[in-house]
């Protein structure tokens, strides 16, 4: 292991997709881009598993009879939708695929801090994700992604035990990730880069890791008791034998809202990037997008309980969690003010990723508001466990957490991939998403309200016209992201050459070549401006 | 300035500038692993709480079925095993192998030690029918809160052990390592890492001692 390594990174035509080939390079590869597109794989088909049962739910929704599959394969289907959405793709995906490709270049380092534990991430991942997919799979799970006791562990007769455990496993994942990024953010900076000339991105991750580390070791430790109740039949959580259900759910929800965050978190530092660069304008309001990051990472650790007004927790508690919550939407709303003031009086333009970003504000918009109704006491009561729950986190986990992600994939796919893709294309199957989306779930927001309960699959007959308008908006949501896997695809084989900086844009990651050199860079870059300094002319000239 | 800036590192990751840069990284990526211990050792603290606020005299009671001379030897033994880990990397620092291969060899040993007292205290409980579950046979007042207590008791001791015996081999890689002479005075990080991962581990047993112990004898 000694030195002397060719500085072959001199030769544009070497870069970390060509300078190794066959499946073992790729397998026990330590370069953070290659383990960034492994994870891409990887949550791929996790998401297709997702979206599969998701199309199932939904055909299944188009009668009031619910014709299509029997009470428990459905209570199985949305058990299975929930866990592989949440746990095998919202939470790795853009730590994971997007975090570690572009993370250390923004930054300007050769990799991330610790190389092998991040290879040992996507293993751990992936083997918890195959105890999971092999529980949903071969005879399902029945409880919900909630695994609420004592349902879960005295009644279900299904996979519980090894489902849980999955979800144990990959939580080890999320801990290596959180852990390696916060000591690269920390140690690894180029010279230059201050704390307060970091891209919002890199802010967003740190925000993210914080939570990986202090949240998912609760979660751990709450399936772990939960797996030894339902093995052993003690009564852990039972309260036939002692045990106290509500205390799970206090612990589940301790990560679970968290997680919430760490599902949006990331993409909010998405949109920062984007914004800027597509309206060429510096960000308004750095500092305050920068700390709510961290603002909302912490005080999201104290709302837990507004998912339990009506479990039997104490009034007095609900209240404060209540209260707590309308704290915690404030610095999400200073976000989204910040960023449309960087709109005013940009020159915006409209390519794929601005579509997906403008889209984000949007809908994430919403998705934070309608959380305020349920974080009050009173609406909560009527509104708890209907669809309008529902719509609110997919409000925000599809049409925030899952946008961001797209325009992610689409605002980096020059620099990982070293191609282009059809823009027209993009523009368009972003478009159709944002509208399959809002037919699939406005009127879910109607329905709850007046009164649909969720993981029901039999309702009644006036409901009907609202479900299949959801259900043929789910449709138009399934092409419009198939369209991208579809493109992007074929961008990698047939695209044309991306330029270094395709976009005109001054992150560090556009000053090495597309795609990069497995060093990143020929020599460790200098940063002298504070970050999204789009005021130069120059700048716009190379994109037009 | 610590030693690491000075001496020649031969295994200096490509990441990195330099050493110093390197060992300030290590021991940041440790403390934070550290602190996702906390929380996971947190969350099971925090549900034996619970449980004893709920329920105190049964708590009180069911900890009389543990031994206490055990657990205070094991107490003995864990601070022992602290002690010597600390010259153990004091004796890495100064590049001294044989005493530091010796007082990694003695860790470990008092670290076995320990777990040859929890097995035989987990095979205790088996026969008295403590073990909860369907081995339970205890039939006094409170029982369920009793089984309540020996499953918290089971669940902590046997995470703690699990740390002990994942940190034990560590210590014999360590040991092996050194022995190849790996570590000098320029570069022992990984020791001083192990170090502190060993005393995180036994800080957790100085909290649980008391709390599954002490708390029924006044
Ligand atoms: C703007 C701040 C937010 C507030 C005030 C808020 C409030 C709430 C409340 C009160 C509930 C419980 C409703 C009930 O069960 O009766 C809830 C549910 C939920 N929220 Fe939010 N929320 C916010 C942001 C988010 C974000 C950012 C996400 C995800 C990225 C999210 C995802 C969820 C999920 C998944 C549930 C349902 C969990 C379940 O029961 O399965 N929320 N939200
Ligand atoms: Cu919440």
């Amino acid at each position: 292991m000694t030195e002397t390594v060719v500085h072959e990174a001199h030769d544009a035509s070497v870069n970390y997709l060509n300078a190794d080939y066959g499946v073992r390079s790729w397998l026990f590869t330590k370069d953070h881009k290659r383990i960034g597109l492994l994870y891409l794989a990887s949550i791929t088909v996790f998401f297709a598993l997702g979206g599969l049962a998701a199309l199932m739910i939904r055909l299944d929704l188009l009668t009031p009879a619910g014709d299509l599959v029997r009470d428990d394969t459905y209570n199985k289907l949305f058990t299975m939708h929930g866990v592989v959405m949440i746990f095998l793709f919202l939470i790795p995906s853009i730590p994971a695929v997007i975090g570690n490709f572009v993370l250390p270049l923004m930054i300007g380092a050769r990799d991330l801090a610790f190389p092998r534990l991040n290879l040992a991430s996507w293993y751990i991942f992936n083997i918890g994700a195959l105890f999971a997919a092999w529980a949903l799979l071969a005879g399902g799970i029945d409880t919900g992604w909630t695994f609420y006791t004592p349902y879960s562990t005295m009644s279900s007769n299904s996979n519980v035990l090894s489902g849980a455990f999955g979800a144990f496993i990959t939580g080890f994942a999320s801990i290596l990730t959180g852990v390696n990024f916060i000591a690269t953010i920390h140690r690894m900076r180029a010279p230059g880069l201050t704390w307060n000339r970091l891209p919002l991105f890199v802010w967003a991750m740190y925000a993210t890791s914080i939570i990986f580390i202090l949240g998912t070791p609760v979660i751990a430790i709450t399936l772990l008791l939960m797996m030894i109740e339902r093995a052993f039949h003690i009564g852990l959580f039972d309260p036939a034998l002692g045990g106290d259900p509500i205390l799970f759910q206090h612990l589940f929800w301790f990560y679970s809202h968290p997680a919430v965050y760490i599902m949006i978190l990331p993409s909010m530092g998405v949109i920062s990037e984007i914004i800027t660069c597509f309206s060429r304008n510096r960000i308004f309001g750095y500092s305050f997008i920068a700390a709510s990051s961290i603002a909302i990472a912490l005080i999201g650790f104290l709302v837990w309980g507004h998912h339990m007004f009506v479990s039997g927790q104490s009034a007095n508690a609900s209240l404060i969690f209540s209260l707590l919550s309308f704290f915690v939407a404030i610095p999400s709303a200073i976000k989204v003010f910040n960023w449309t003031a960087t709109l005013y009086r940009g020159s915006v333009r409209l390519q794929a990723p601005m579509v997906y970003a403008l889209g984000f504000i949007g809908l994430f918009t919403i998705g934070g508001l309608t959380g305020l109704f349920l974080s009050t006491l009173a609406t909560d009561v009527h509104l708890h466990d209907t669809y309008f729950v529902v719509a609110h986190f997919h409000y925000i986990m599809v049409g925030g957490a899952l946008m961001g992600y797209l325009g992610a994939i689409h605002f980096w796919w020059p620099k990982m991939t070293g191609r282009l893709y059809n823009e027209t294309l993009a523009k368009i199957a972003a478009i159709i998403v944002f509208v399959g989306f809002n037919l699939t779930f406005f009127p879910q927001f109607v329905l709850g309200f007046l009164g649909m309960p969720r993981r029901y699959h039999v309702y009644p007959d006036e409901f009907q016209v609202l479900n299949v308008f959801s259900t043929a908006g789910a449709s138009i949501l399934g092409i419009g992201y198939l369209l991208p896997v579809l493109y992007l695809i074929w961008s990698m084989r047939y695209g044309p050459k991306a330029e270094a900086n395709h976009w005109g844009a001054v992150g560090l990651e556009w000053q090495t070549s597309s795609p990069p050199p497995t060093e990143n860079f020929d020599h460790t870059p200098v940063v002298t401006s504070e970050p999204y300094d789009y005021r130069e002319p120059v700048e716009v000239k190379k994109v037009a | 300035m610590h030693d690491a800036a000075s001496g020649v590192v031969p295994y200096h990751a490509h990441q990195f500038d330099d050493a110093e840069q390197q060992y300030q990284t290590s021991t940041l990526g440790m403390w934070l692993f550290l602190g996702q211990e906390v929380l996971f050792f947190g969350a099971v603290f925090a549900t034996y709480f619970y449980y004893f606020f709920l329920y105190p005299d049964a708590f009180e009671a069911a900890s009389n079925h543990l031994s206490l001379t055990l657990g205070a030897f094991n107490t003995v033994v864990l601070i022992g095993s602290s002690l010597t880990m600390v010259f153990a990397v004091h004796a890495a620092q100064h590049g001294t192998k044989r005493a530091q291969m010796a007082w990694l060899v003695a860790t470990m040993i008092l670290g076995i030690v320990f777990l040859c007292v929890k097995a035989y205290e987990y095979t205790h409980k088996f026969h008295e029918g403590l073990v909860p579950g369907e081995l339970f046979t205890y039939h006094g007042p409170d029982a369920p809160q009793h089984q309540l207590f020996l499953c918290l008791y089971f669940a902590m001791t046997g995470l703690h052990a699990l740390h002990m015996i994942i940190g034990i081999g560590i210590l014999a890689a360590l040991v092996l390592l050194a022995n190849r002479d790996w570590f000098n005075a320029g570069y022992y990080s990984p020791v001083e890492m192990t170090g502190l991962y060993w005393h995180f581990v036994d800080l957790v047993w100085i909290f649980l001692f008391p709390l599954l112990y002490l708390i029924g004898r006044h």
